[in-house]
C-alpha cells in the first residue's frame, strides 16, 4: 500500500498534526512550551523509577511509551515491522547518554527546541544553531565513510521487547504500585514533572505521534542533515508545517511570549544553549535519528534505537545525579539569576563533544563503491 | 564496464543516500543498490529523482533491488 504521508503534502499534514497536538498537550496540562519533549519526558521517567531524586521533575509521561507503541502498532498493521540489532551496540547507548547530556543542558530535544521557539522563547535559537552545527559536523564524518555498521534481522519476538517494557511503564503509571514508603513510583507535587495533561490524553497523543511520525519518517535531526547533506528539504517540510502550526497555535491560545528571559523551563545562558545542542545534535547524527525518531524506530523493531533509548533515560539518570543538567533562570524579587550548567554540566558537555569527534574519526569503513 | 551493486542492506540512514551520492559522483550512470527497508527505498528513489537519474525497483525476498539509471 502507498505510504501517502511520506510524500510532500503527507510531510506537511504530518508536521502540522503533531504541531497542533502538542500545543493541545500544552493546553491540556503539560509544561508550557514543552507539549512533547522526549528528553525531558525520558528525564521524567527516570525520575519517577528513582534513578534520579530530583523532585520537581518526576513522572512516568505516558506520552514516551505511547509513542513507541503506536509505531509498533502502525509498523505491524502496514507489514514494516521488522526486527533488527547488532549495530555497535554499546557506542549506540553512549551516543544516547551524550546526547541527552547536551539536550539537558538545553533543556530541551529538537523537538522541544521548535516548540519553544513557536512560544517565542527566543534561547531556542541558540539551541538550534548548535543543533545545525553539531548536525554539520556529523555530516562531514558521514561523508567520509563514518558507519556502525551493519545490523542484522532478528526473530520477531525479538522486537517485543521494547514496546512491552513501555507498556510496562504505563501499566507503573496508572497501577499506583509504590515499591517503598513515599516512592518510587515518585509523582512530582511541583515543578514541571506536576504538570501533565490526563493519563488518557498523554496516551492518545502519543499513540498519534507514534504512527504518524512512523508513517511520514518525521525526524527533525535529519531535516537539518539532509540539507547539508543533500539540500533535500523533504524532511524539512515537516519540520518547518510544525513550527508553523505550533506558532499559530500559540498565538489563538494566547501562550506566544517572545523574548530570552522569563521564559518557561528555560535559561538565557547563549553560549550553553549552543553547546549542548551542538553535543546533542552531533550525537543524533552519528545514531541516526533524533529522540523521536529513535522512539519510532524501536516501536518498528529495532533493537540499535531501542538501546539509544535507554542510553537517554541513563544519560538523564546521570545528569540529575551528578549536577549535569541546565538549570533554568530564576527571578528572585528584582534579582535575576542566569541559569545554564554549573561546571560539571560544562565538562560533561566537552567530554561528550570529544566523545562524538572521537567516535565519528574512528568509525570509518572506506567508501569505495565497488 | 560491469554493473556495480551496492549492498547498503542493514545500513542505518543515511548511508545508503550517501553511498548512491557518492556513485553518482564518481560519474556512474548505471548501478544497483540493495536495500533493506522501505524508509531506504524511499529516501533512494527521492535521491535519484532530485539527481535526474530513475530507479527501478524490484524484489529479491526481503531485499529490495534498485536499478538506477540516467
Amino acid at each position: 500500500m502507498k505510504n501517502i504521508l511520506s510524500s510532500r503534502i503527507g510531510m506537511i499534514v504530518a508536521g502540522s498534526a503533531i504541531g497542533i497536538i502538542a500545543v493541545l498537550l500544552q493546553a491540556a496540562g503539560n509544561p508550557p512550551n514543552m507539549g512533547i519533549c522526549v528528553a525531558c519526558f525520558e528525564r521524567d521517567i527516570a525520575g519517577a523509577l528513582g534513578l534520579h531524586r530530583a523532585d520537581v521533575v518526576q513522572y512516568l509521561r505516558p506520552e514516551i511509551p505511547a509513542i513507541v507503541l503506536g509505531s509498533f502498532i502502525i509498523s505491524t498493521v502496514m507489514k514494516e515491522y521488522k526486527p533488527r540489532a547488532g549495530s555497535s551496540t554499546l557506542i549506540r547507548f553512549f551516543l544516547g547518554m551524550f546526547a541527552m547530556v547536551g539536550a539537558l543542558v538545553f533543556l530541551g530535544c529538537p523537538w522541544r527546541a521548535l516548540l519553544r521557539l513557536a512560544g517565542g522563547d527566543l534561547n531556542s535559537l541558540l539551541g538550534l544553531l548548535g543543533l545545525v552545527c553539531g548536525i554539520g559536523i556529523g555530516v562531514v564524518f558521514l561523508n567520509r565513510g563514518y558507519s556502525l555498521g551493519r545490523s542484522h534481522d532478528n526473530r520477531k519476538a525479538s522486537g517485543w521487547l521494547f514496546p512491552a517494557f513501555m507498556l510496562g511503564l504505563v501499566l507503573l503509571n496508572v497501577s499506583g504500585v509504590s515499591f517503598s514508603e513515599g516512592g518510587p513510583i515518585f509523582f512530582s507535587a511541583k515543578g514541571p514533572g506536576s504538570m501533565h495533561a490526563n493519563v488518557i490524553i498523554s496516551l492518545a497523543a502519543g499513540l498519534a505521534f507514534g504512527a504518524i511520525a512512523q508513517r511520514s519518517r518525521f525526524c527533525t535531526m535529519g531535516s537539518i542533515r539532509d540539507i547539508i547533506l543533500a539540500r533535500d528539504f523533504h524532511l524539512m517540510t515537516g519540520v518547518a508545517s510544525l513550527l508553523t502550526t505550533a506558532f499559530i497555535g500559540n498565538l489563538i491560545l494566547g501562550t506566544f511570549n517572545p523574548g530570552f528571559t522569563g521564559q518557561p523551563v528555560a535559561h538565557s545562558n547563549h553560549l550553553w544553549n549552543f553547546l549542548g545542542m551542538t553535543l546533542a545534535g552531533l550525537a543524533f547524527a552519528l545514531a541516526g535519528g533524533c529522540p523521536g525518531r529513535q522512539l519510532i524506530l524501536s516501536g518498528e523493531g529495532d533493537a540499535d534505537a531501542g538501546v539509544f533509548v535507554m542510553g537517554m533515560i541513563t544519560g538523564a539518570a546521570f545528569a540529575h545525579n551528578l549536577s549535569l543538567a541546565g538549570k533554568p533562570d530564576t527571578m528572585a524579587g528584582d534579582v535575576f539569576t542566569l541559569g545554564g550548567p554549573g561546571i560539571y554540566g560544562q565538562a560533561a558537555v566537552i567530554t561528550g563533544i570529544i566523545f562524538c569527534l572521537i567516535i565519528g574519526f574512528t568509525m570509518r569503513e572506506k567508501l569505495t563503491v565497488k | 564496464m560491469s554493473e556495480q551493486v551496492i549492498d547498503a542492506r542493514g545500513l542505518s540512514c543515511p548511508q545508503p543516500v550517501v553511498l548512491v551520492r557518492k556513485a553518482i559522483s564518481d560519474g556512474r550512470t548505471e548501478f544497483s543498490i540493495i536495500v533493506s527497508s522501505d524508509v531506504a527505498r524511499e529516501n533512494v528513489l527521492r535521491t535519484l529523482k532530485n539527481s535526474g537519474m530513475k530507479g527501478i525497483v524490484s524484489s529479491n525476498g526481503d531485499d529490495i533491488i534498485i536499478k538506477a539509471s540516467r
